[in-house]
């Protein structure tokens, strides 16, 4: 692994360090909601980019299917609250 | 093939950046829909072109490269299509569970619609 692939995922690690602060801190259901969609997005992302370093192309599939059930679980909470169900 | 190289690299430090931006916005800032605002365009650039770099980089690198690239691909389409659709389901699901948007003055472009097309009914 090179020092380039060691400090972007640094960087995306502070970047879910500072969403997992709001998804703990946020004053309603809907701030921790949208924190959690952004961390979801950012497991996404590391999957694919762990796929690459560790030469592993099934981690592709996988972080598909993640991003389709974050997106499941995000409209169901948003209708939750809209009064639809 | 080394234009393509530096161009993946390129798109994945700039995908990483947004996705700070993102998660820095939404630390930051003072309401839900501000934190939407911020959060959703910044964190939907950044993890569109992270992985679009990847799928550069993995057709680039390995010998039969084109399903990193068609794969990342259709991850890049989900993600372009899902994530505005899902917040704004989730800004429309706050709005009606009556969450008030944090300004000086009231402003609510949203209720006053509303009442023109009421208004508009009524007339008729």
């Amino acid at each position: 692994m090179t020092y380039f692939f060691i400090i972007i995922i640094s960087i995306i690690a502070l970047a879910a360090i500072l969403a997992f602060v709001r998804f703990v801190k946020g004053p309603t259901a809907a701030d921790r909601v949208v924190a959690l969609d952004t961390i979801s997005f950012m497991a996404i992302a590391l999957m694919v980019l762990l796929g690459f370093v560790l030469e592993r192309f099934i981690y592709i599939d996988v972080s598909l299917i993640y991003a389709v059930l974050g997106f499941v679980g995000v409209i169901t909470i948003a209708r939750y609250l809209e009064g639809g169900i | 093939m080394i234009v393509i190289e530096y161009l993946a690299y390129f798109l994945i430090t700039v995908g990483a950046l947004f996705l700070f931006l993102g998660a820095l916005g939404i630390f930051r800032m003072p309401d839900l829909y501000t934190r939407i605002q911020a959060g959703t365009k910044a964190s939907t650039l950044g993890a569109m072109s992270l992985i679009l770099g990847v799928g550069l980089l993995g057709f680039v690198t390995f010998t039969p490269g084109y399903p990193w690239l068609i794969k990342t691909l259709v991850i890049v389409i989900f993600v372009a299509i899902a994530n505005p659709l899902s917040s704004h389901a989730l800004a429309r699901g706050a709005y009606k569970d009556k969450l008030t948007p944090f300004s000086k003055e009231h402003i609510d472009a949203y209720e006053e619609a509303d009442n023109n097309k009421e208004q508009k009914e009524d007339a008729k």
